[in-house]
C-alpha cells in the first residue's frame, strides 16, 4: 500500500475574496498554517502546492512546496504536479479555503480508503452535504489518477469535481454537514471567523458548594474549556474531579440564575452546579 | 428584601417587629430547629452552607409569590448559615395578614418552597463521628434511586 502525503492547495487566485485566501487568519493563524499543521499531525510529509510565481511569498515559503510543473492551472495542475514530483505516493489533497476542516475528518478518510477505495477508485472523497456530489479538494488521490488526470486535462477538462463524477470516487458521508463549507467572499470570511471564535476555548469560573466543594477540593476555579453547554462542562469536570452525583441529580446556575443544561456558555460565565438541596 | 441570611442567632423579636402593620389582625411564624436525630442517626450538630447570591434572589421570589397568592400584609424569611448546635434555630418564617387563615397557609407555603428550591445544603455530624451532606450522600451511593425530582421541584 502506498503511503499518504499531504498536499495543501495554495495556488488559487482568490478572485472573489480579493485577498489571498491562504493568508486569511482564523483564531490568530493563517488558514495555510492551520491546514498544514493539522495534516502534519497525521501524515509524515505535507507540502504546499504553489504556482511558480508564489515561491518567495512568505505565507507559503515557510513550508515545503511543490511548484506547478505541468501546463495549465487550477487544482488539477497542482495535483498532477504532486504526482509528477512523487509518483509513488497517494496525496491527501486539501484546499486552503476550508476553515471548518478539522482533524476529525482525516481518520475516516484514511480508513475508508484503506478498506475499499484504494483498489477500486482514483480517489476517496467526502460526499458534499449540499448536493451529494464528491468533494475533490478534501480527498485522497491515488497514483492511478495521474494518467487519467493528464488525459482529462488534455481533452479540455479543468474541473476536479467533474473528473471524479465521471470516473467514480469512493465516497463517504461527512460527520458534520458544515465541515467542508468553503469561504469565497469577505462576507463568508467574516461569518466563519465569528463562528470559529464562538467555538474557541473560553475562560469560565466555576464555584463549588457542599459535597461538590469537598470532592473538587476547592470552592472555585477558573478554567479554559471548549465545553459549549453546562452539560458538556459537567461531563468534563465530573471526569476530572470524580464527582459522585450524576447530572440528573443536579441543577445548574449561570451568573447566579438557574438555567437549562443546554444553555450556550459564554466567556467569563460563572457556573455553579447545585447538588440536591436541604434548606429549612 | 423579604429574605435574608444570618451568620448569628436569628433575632425573632426584631423579625416580628418588621411584620407589624396597622391593618394586620394576626401574625403566624414558623421556626425550624436543629433536632437530635435524622433518619436513624443521632445528630450532634450541623452546618448550613448556601449559594447566597442565588438563594437570596430565589428566596425573595418565594416570598413575593406568597404575597401575590395570599392577601397578606407582610412576609419575611430568615435562614441561618454556618455551624449550629442542637436546638438552635435554622430558619424563621413570619407573615402578618388581616385574617388568620391565609397567614397559616402563606407561612406553610413559604417554608415548603424554601426547603425545595433554595440552594442551601446541610451537613450533619453524627454521634458515631461520621458526617454527611443531607440528600447527597445516599443519592450518590444509589444513583439509580434519584431524589432529584422531588428535591428539585420546579419553581411554580
Amino acid at each position: 500500500m502506498t503511503s499518504i502525503y499531504g498536499l495543501v492547495l495554495a495556488g488559487g487566485a482568490s478572485t472573489r475574496m480579493q485577498r489571498d485566501k491562504a493568508a486569511l487568519k482564523y483564531q490568530g493563524k493563517t488558514q495555510l498554517d492551520r491546514a498544514v499543521e493539522v495534516l502534519s499531525r497525521y501524515l509524515d510529509r505535507v507540502f504546499v502546492s504553489v504556482r511558480a510565481d508564489q515561491t518567495s511569498d512568505p505565507t507559503r515559503a515557510r513550508w515545503p512546496m511543490i511548484v506547478d510543473s505541468v501546463p495549465g492551472s487550477g487544482p488539477i495542475a497542482g495535483i498532477r504536479s504532486a504526482f509528477a514530483a512523487r509518483p509513488n505516493v497517494s496525496w491527501l489533497v486539501l484546499a486552503c479555503d476550508l476553515p471548518f476542516f478539522s482533524e476529525t475528518l482525516i481518520h475516516p478518510l484514511i480508513r475508508a480508503r484503506d478498506a475499499e477505495g484504494f483498489a477500486t477508485s482514483f480517489a476517496t472523497a467526502y460526499r458534499s452535504a449540499h448536493d451529494g456530489l464528491p468533494e475533490p479538494l478534501c480527498a485522497i488521490w491515488e497514483p492511478s489518477a495521474a494518467q487519467a488526470l493528464e488525459d482529462y486535462q488534455a481533452a479540455g477538462g479543468h474541473c476536479p469535481r467533474k473528473f471524479l463524477i465521471r470516473n467514480g470516487a469512493h465516497l463517504l458521508d461527512l460527520p458534520d454537514p458544515r465541515a467542508l463549507d468553503n469561504v469565497n467572499t469577505p462576507e463568508e470570511y467574516a461569518q466563519a471567523v465569528a463562528t470559529l471564535d464562538d467555538s474557541a476555548p473560553m475562560q469560565l469560573k466555576i464555584q463549588y458548594y457542599a459535597l461538590m466543594r469537598e470532592q473538587a477540593g476547592r470552592s472555585e476555579e477558573t478554567l479554559e474549556t471548549s465545553a459549549a453547554t453546562p452539560a458538556d462542562l459537567y461531563a468534563e469536570l465530573a471526569a476530572r474531579h470524580g464527582f459522585t452525583l450524576s447530572r440528573e441529580q443536579l441543577k445548574v446556575a449561570v451568573n447566579s440564575e438557574f438555567c437549562d443544561w443546554s444553555r450556550k456558555l459564554a466567556a467569563n460565565d460563572a457556573v455553579v452546579f447545585i447538588p440536591p438541596v436541604a434548606g429549612g | 428584601m423579604n429574605f435574608r441570611f444570618t451568620q448569628t442567632a436569628i433575632d425573632t423579636g426584631q423579625a416580628r417587629r418588621e411584620l407589624q402593620d396597622p391593618g394586620a389582625g394576626g401574625y403566624v411564624s414558623f421556626e425550624g430547629w436543629v433536632r437530635d436525630h435524622n433518619e436513624g442517626q443521632e445528630v450532634t450538630g450541623l452546618e448550613y452552607e448556601a449559594f447566597q447570591e442565588l438563594a437570596v434572589k430565589e428566596g425573595d421570589r418565594i416570598v413575593a409569590e406568597a404575597l401575590h397568592r395570599f392577601p397578606l400584609k407582610r412576609a419575611l424569611c430568615i435562614h441561618r448559615v454556618g455551624s449550629l448546635g442542637l436546638g438552635e434555630m435554622a430558619v424563621w418564617v413570619g407573615v402578618s395578614s388581616v385574617h388568620r387563615g391565609e397567614a397559616f397557609d402563606a407561612c406553610r407555603y413559604i417554608i415548603d418552597e424554601v426547603k425545595h428550591r433554595l440552594p442551601i445544603w446541610k451537613k450533619e455530624h453524627y454521634r458515631s463521628g461520621d458526617s454527611g451532606w443531607v440528600n447527597c450522600e445516599r443519592c450518590a451511593a444509589e444513583p439509580q434511586h434519584s431524589h432529584a425530582e422531588h428535591l428539585h421541584r420546579a419553581a411554580t
